[in-house]
C-alpha cells in the first residue's frame, strides 16, 4: 500500500531509512458476533520493546482485540502478523507457544491451585516430557520440575509474592490475584505481554506497585507490552504510544500527550453523538 | 462385504417399504414412546429454565409419584382423592427439596448441583421403595390396554391416550410460559437470578412453583408409563433416557423437548425393529445415547439450544 | 505437640515438592503401608478380608481413576462401570487365550485395552462439556455393557454368559481362581493399588496434574496460556480408563471370582462417583477414604441393627442403604464439597496446633 511505503521512508532516526519489522502487526481486523460489529478494520503496529496502551470507552472492542491476538477469536477479515509471519488462524495454545502471554480482565486464575502452582502453569508450554516419565517422577521429570520451579521462584522474587506461595489462589485479595496473574504471564518468558486492565479495581498504592512492576518488566527483560487501561495517569506515565478505540474502530494513535489533546478522543469519552 | 453393506443400508428400508401398515404401527409406537420421553424431559426443562439446575432426579420423581399414587390406590383410597393427595405429596416434596438441597447450594457450580440431584435420585429411590414396597404394581387408569384398527393400522388405546395427554399438557405448559405472569417471571428467573430478585420476584416461591409443576408433569408421565408397563424400578431407568432427549432438544427449550423426544422415540423404535435383528437386538439400551452423542459432536447446543459464545 | 513442623526447613525445592513434606507424615504413611502389608494377612479373618479389605482396595483403584478424570481434570464421567467391564472382559480373554501370561501382565494389558476404549469415548470431550459430557459418557456405559452381553466371543461362548477367573499363580502362590486364599488376593490388590496410587500422586503433582487442573478450573484461559486441551483431556481419559480397566479386571479376578455384565451396570458408575464425591474430588487420599466409606456403610447397616437387637430384613436394608448414600451425597456437597479428604486436612491442621486452640 503506497501510504505504508511513504511512512517507512519518512521515518526519522533509523539507519537505513526503513523502520524495523514490527513485532506485532494487526492488519485490518474486523470481527462481528451475529449482528454486533465488535471490531471494524482495526490496524496497528507494535514495535519491539514498546509499551503501547490501548484505551477507549467501555465496549470499544479492546478486549476483543486482545482475544483476536491471542487466537481465541478468529477475525472475519484481516490478519495478525507476529514476528514477520501470518498467525491469524492459529489456535490459542499455538499463539502462546510463539511467545505471547496474557492477563485477563476478570482475573482468570485457577482457583483450585496454590499461587505457586498457578504460576507454574505459566511454564507448562515450556515443559516438554512424556507422561510415563512423569508417572515415575524420579529422573528426568523431577529434574525438569525443579528447573522450572527455580525459574518460577525468580518471578516470585521479582514480584515480591514470596509470602503467599502456598495460599490457594481463590483466597487472595483482588490486588494480589492480579499480581499473581501477572506472575503467571511472566513465567512464560514472553516476547509480547498483553495486559487486560491490570490495575482495575486497585487502590492508589496497589496501582503504584503494579505500575512499578510493569515498568520493571519492561526495563529488565525488554518485554514488549500492550496494555488495556482506563486510568489516564497510568497511561501517561508508562506508555510510549497510545491507541484509541471507539465502537470497534481505531480513532486515534500517537504519543500520550498528542492523543490526550486529540478532539476525536475527547469526543469519544464525553459521548458526543456519532454520525 | 457387499452383503454386509446391503443388509445395513438397503434391506431395512426395503423392509419398511414392503409393509407400510407395519411401518405405520412402528412409527406410531415410536411417537407414543417419544411423547412420553418428552414429558419427562419437559420436567427437566422446566426446572433448568427456572433455576438452572439439571435435575437428575426427574426420572425418579416420575417413579416416586407413580408409586405414591398406586400405593394410595392399593390402600383403597378412591382415585380422585389419591390423585389429589399425590399431587400434594409432590408439592411437599418440592418444598423439601428447595429447603434442603437447593437453598444451601445456591452459589455452587452447576456440576455440584447436578451431583446433588444424583444423590436425591438415590434417596428417593430408596425412600419410595421403603414406603410403598418393591414389587411391580399395576396402575389402572380406566383405559384398557387394547387396540383398535384404523385404516388397517393397529392403534393401541392406551398409547393413544398417553400421546394425547402428553400433547395437551405440552400445549398448556407452552401457553403457561409464554402468556401468564408467572410464566414470565419464571423466564426472568431462568435468565438471571439476581436481576429477577432485584425487581422483586420472590426466588424461593418461584422455585417451589417450578418444582411443583415439574412434579405434576412427573406425575402425568408416571401415570402414563405406569399404566403401560406397571410401576416398577425400571421406570427410573426409562426416565434416564430422557437425557438424550434433552441433548437433542436443548436444555432450555419446550418445543425442543418435544422434537427431541419424538426423534429419539421414533429413531429408537425404527432402529430396534429394522436394524436390531442384525446385531442381536436390544439396541434400545444404547441407541438413544449414541444418537445424542453423534448429535452433540455436530451441534453441541442441540437442535433448539442457543449457541453459547464464550467470553474471557 | 507431636505434630509440629518447627525445625523442618526445606532447603531445596526438591524437598518442598515431596509428596509428604512433613517428616511425621512421611513416617506415618510408610508405617501405615508396611502395616497394611503385614497386619491384615496375619490378623484379619476371612470375612474381613473378603467383604471389606479386598473390595476396598479395588474400589479405591477405580475411584482414583475416576478422580483423575473428574476430580482433577474436571471431565464428568458416568461411564466408569463400562470401562471396568472392558478391563474385566479383556482380562478374561487374555487369561484364557494365553494361559502362560503372568497375571499381572494380564491386568496391565487389560488396562491398556480399557485406556484405548477410554480414548475413543474421550474424543467427544473436546467439543462437549459439563452435563452434556456426562450424558455422552452414558453412551459409553450402555453401549459397552450391551456389547459384552451380546457378543458371545467375550465369554468364550459360555451359555451362562458369565466369565470366571481361571486359576493363576504368582511366585508359586495361587492368587486367582476358586482356591486362591483371601490373603494372597489381598496382597496382590494392595500391591497394585499402592503402586498405582504412587503413580497417580506423581502425575498430579507435576506437569500433567497442573494441566488437568488448569483445564478443570478455567479451560479457556488455560488454552490461552498454552495448555493443549486435546492432549490434556485425552490423556485424562486414557489414564483414568486404564485405572478403571485394571480395577475391573481385579474386580473379577481377585474379588468376585466370576461375574456377569450386571456387575458393571450403571449402578457401579454411580457407586464409584459417590466414592469420589464423598472422599473428595481432586484427592488421591480421598479416593481411599471414599471407597472405605462406601464399603463400610452396608457392613454397618448389616451388623449394627443386630447389635442393638433390631434385625432388618434384607430389602429394607438395601433401601436404607440407598437413602443413606443419597442423603450423604447431598450432605457432603453442602457441608464439605471437598469431602472426607478435606475433613482429614482440617483435622491435621487442628492437630498441628494442639493443644492450642488457634
Amino acid at each position: 500500500m503506497p501510504g505504508a511505503v511513504a511512512e517507512e521512508i519518512a521515518a526519522p532516526g533509523t539507519m537505513t531509512g526503513a523502520r524495523p519489522e514490527p513485532l506485532l502487526r494487526v492488519e485490518g481486523i474486523s470481527v462481528h458476533f451475529g449482528a454486533v460489529q465488535a471490531l471494524s478494520d482495526v490496524s496497528l503496529d507494535i514495535q519491539r520493546g514498546e509499551v503501547v496502551a490501548i484505551i477507549g470507552p467501555n465496549g470499544a472492542g479492546k478486549t476483543t482485540l486482545l482475544n483476536v491476538i491471542s487466537g481465541f477469536y478468529h477475525p472475519q477479515r484481516g490478519r495478525i502478523i507476529f514476528d514477520g509471519e501470518d498467525r491469524t488462524d492459529l489456535k490459542p495454545f499455538e499463539v502462546a507457544e510463539l511467545g505471547i502471554a496474557r492477563t485477563f480482565q476478570n482475573v482468570a486464575l485457577f482457583k483450585g491451585m496454590t499461587v505457586l502452582d498457578n504460576i507454574m502453569t505459566g511454564r507448562l508450554l515450556k515443559m516438554r516430557g512424556h507422561f510415563l516419565l512423569d508417572a515415575i517422577y524420579w529422573g528426568p521429570a523431577r529434574r525438569q520440575e525443579l528447573a522450572h520451579r527455580a525459574a518460577v521462584e525468580r518471578v516470585i522474587d521479582f514480584l515480591e509474592i514470596q509470602a503467599i506461595r502456598k495460599t490457594p489462589a481463590g483466597r487472595l485479595p483482588y490486588g494480589l490475584q492480579k499480581r499473581v496473574e501477572l506472575a503467571r504471564a511472566l513465567a512464560a518468558e514472553p516476547q509480547l505481554l498483553l495486559l487486560d486492565e491490570p490495575m482495575a479495581g486497585m487502590n492508589v498504592e496497589e496501582k503504584e506497585d503494579m505500575c512499578r512492576f510493569v515498568l520493571d518488566v519492561h526495563d529488565e527483560f525488554g518485554t514488549t507490552i500492550a496494555l488495556i487501561e482506563h486510568d489516564m495517569s497510568v497511561v501517561m506515565d508508562i506508555s510510549d504510544r497510545v491507541v484509541v478505540l471507539d465502537y470497534g474502530r481505531k480513532i486515534a494513535e500517537g504519543v500520550p500527550d498528542a492523543v490526550r489533546a486529540d478532539p476525536a478522543v475527547i469526543d469519544a469519552y464525553l459521548g458526543v453523538a456519532h454520525d | 462385504m457387499i452383503e454386509l453393506l446391503r443388509s445395513v443400508l438397503v434391506a431395512p428400508f426395503a423392509d419398511m417399504a414392503g409393509n407400510l401398515t407395519f411401518l405405520t404401527e412402528v412409527l406410531f409406537g415410536g411417537v407414543a414412546a417419544g411423547l412420553m420421553y418428552s414429558l419427562v424431559a419437559l420436567g427437566f426443562v422446566l426446572i433448568f429454565k427456572a433455576s438452572g439446575v439439571f435435575n437428575f432426579a426427574q426420572g425418579v420423581m416420575v417413579l416416586f409419584s407413580a408409586l405414591t399414587l398406586v400405593g394410595l390406590m392399593e390402600k383403597g383410597v378412591p382415585v380422585p382423592i389419591a390423585l389429589a393427595l399425590t399431587l400434594l405429596a409432590m408439592v411437599a416434596l418440592a418444598f423439601v427439596i428447595e429447603r434442603v438441597v437447593l437453598r444451601p447450594l445456591v452459589n455452587q457450580e452447576p456440576i455440584i448441583l447436578f451431583m446433588a440431584t444424583i444423590g436425591l435420585n438415590f434417596f428417593l429411590e430408596g425412600f419410595g421403595e421403603m414406603a410403598w414396597g418393591a414389587n411391580v404394581k399395576k396402575l389402572d387408569v380406566g383405559i384398557p390396554d387394547t387396540s383398535f384398527i384404523v385404516h388397517g393400522v393397529q392403534v393401541n388405546r392406551l398409547e393413544l391416550t398417553a400421546a394425547l395427554t402428553a400433547a395437551v399438557l405440552v400445549g398448556i405448559l407452552a401457553v403457561f410460559f409464554q402468556r401468564t405472569k408467572i410464566g414470565r417471571a419464571l423466564r426472568a428467573v431462568a435468565d438471571d437470578h439476581e436481576a429477577a430478585l432485584s425487581i422483586g420476584i420472590p426466588l424461593k416461591t418461584i422455585w417451589v412453583v417450578v418444582w411443583s409443576v415439574a412434579g405434576l408433569v412427573a406425575l402425568v408421565a408416571g401415570i402414563m408409563w405406569g399404566a403401560k408397563s406397571g410401576v416398577q424400578f425400571s421406570l427410573s431407568l426409562i426416565a434416564l433416557k430422557s437425557l438424550p432427549v434433552l441433548i437433542l432438544g436443548g436444555f432450555t427449550s419446550v418445543p425442543g423437548a418435544i422434537a427431541g423426544g419424538l426423534i429419539i422415540g421414533v429413531g429408537e423404535k425404527l432402529g430396534e425393529v429394522y436394524w436390531g435383528p442384525l446385531v442381536g437386538g436390544a439396541i434400545e439400551n444404547w441407541f438413544a445415547y449414541v444418537l445424542a452423542l453423534a448429535f452433540l459432536l455436530l451441534r453441541p447446543q442441540g437442535l433448539f439450544g442457543e449457541r453459547i459464545i464464550e467470553r474471557v | 505437640m507431636i505434630y509440629r513442623e518447627t525445625g523442618q526447613f526445606k532447603s531445596s525445592y526438591a524437598s518442598d515438592q515431596a509428596i509428604f513434606p512433613i517428616v511425621q507424615d512421611r513416617v506415618l504413611v510408610l508405617l501405615g503401608i508396611a502395616a497394611a502389608f503385614v497386619v491384615p494377612p496375619l490378623v484379619a479373618n476371612e470375612y474381613w478380608l473378603q467383604a471389606v479389605l479386598i473390595p476396598l482396595l479395588i474400589y479405591a483403584l477405580a475411584a482414583i481413576g475416576l478422580n483423575l478424570l473428574t476430580g482433577y481434570a474436571g471431565q464428568v464421567s458416568l461411564g466408569t462401570g463400562g470401562f471396568m467391564a472392558v478391563g474385566a472382559y479383556s482380562a478374561f480373554k487374555f487369561a484364557t487365550s494365553f494361559p502362560w501370561l503372568n497375571i499381572i501382565v494380564v491386568f496391565l494389558l487389560s488396562g491398556l485395552i480399557a485406556a484405548a476404549v477410554g480414548l475413543v469415548f474421550g474424543v467427544p470431550s473436546l467439543r462437549i462439556k459439563g452435563f452434556y459430557l456426562a450424558v455422552a459418557t452414558l453412551a459409553a456405559q450402555f453401549f459397552l455393557v450391551w456389547l459384552f452381553n451380546k457378543v458371545p466371543w467375550f465369554v468364550n461362548y459360555a451359555s451362562s454368559g458369565t466369565i470366571t477367573a481361571p486359576t493363576r499363580t504368582l511366585l508359586g502362590v495361587m492368587v486367582t481362581g476358586p482356591q486362591a486364599s483371601a490373603e494372597a488376593r489381598y496382597l496382590v490388590a494392595l500391591g497394585l493399588v499402592a503402586v498405582f496410587a504412587l503413580v497417580a500422586k506423581n502425575l498430579v503433582r507435576g506437569r500433567v496434574g497442573r494441566s488437568w487442573m488448569a483445564i478443570r478450573d478455567r479451560d479457556i484461559a488455560a488454552e490461552i496460556i498454552g495448555v493443549r486441551p486435546m492432549r490434556t483431556k485425552l490423556l485424562a481419559f486414557g489414564i483414568s480408563s486404564f485405572y478403571c480397566g485394571v480395577a475391573g479386571a481385579e474386580f473379577v479376578f481377585l474379588y468376585l471370582g466370576s461375574a456377569e455384565t450386571l456387575a458393571f451396570d450403571i449402578n457401579l458408575s454411580f457407586l464409584v462417583l459417590f466414592m469420589v464425591i464423598i472422599g473428595g474430588l481432586g484427592s488421591v487420599l480421598g479416593s481411599f477414604l471414599g471407597a472405605g466409606f462406601i464399603v463400610l456403610v452396608p457392613i454397618f447397616l448389616t451388623n449394627a441393627p443386630h447389635l442393638i437387637g433390631l434385625p432388618l430384613p434384607v430389602a429394607l436394608q438395601k433401601q436404607i442403604e440407598l437413602m443413606v448414600f443419597g442423603a450423604l451425597i447431598i450432605f457432603f456437597l453442602i457441608v464439605e464439597p471437598n469431602g472426607l479428604a478435606r475433613l482429614w486436612q482440617i483435622a491435621k491442621e487442628k492437630l498441628r496446633l494442639w493443644p492450642f486452640p488457634h
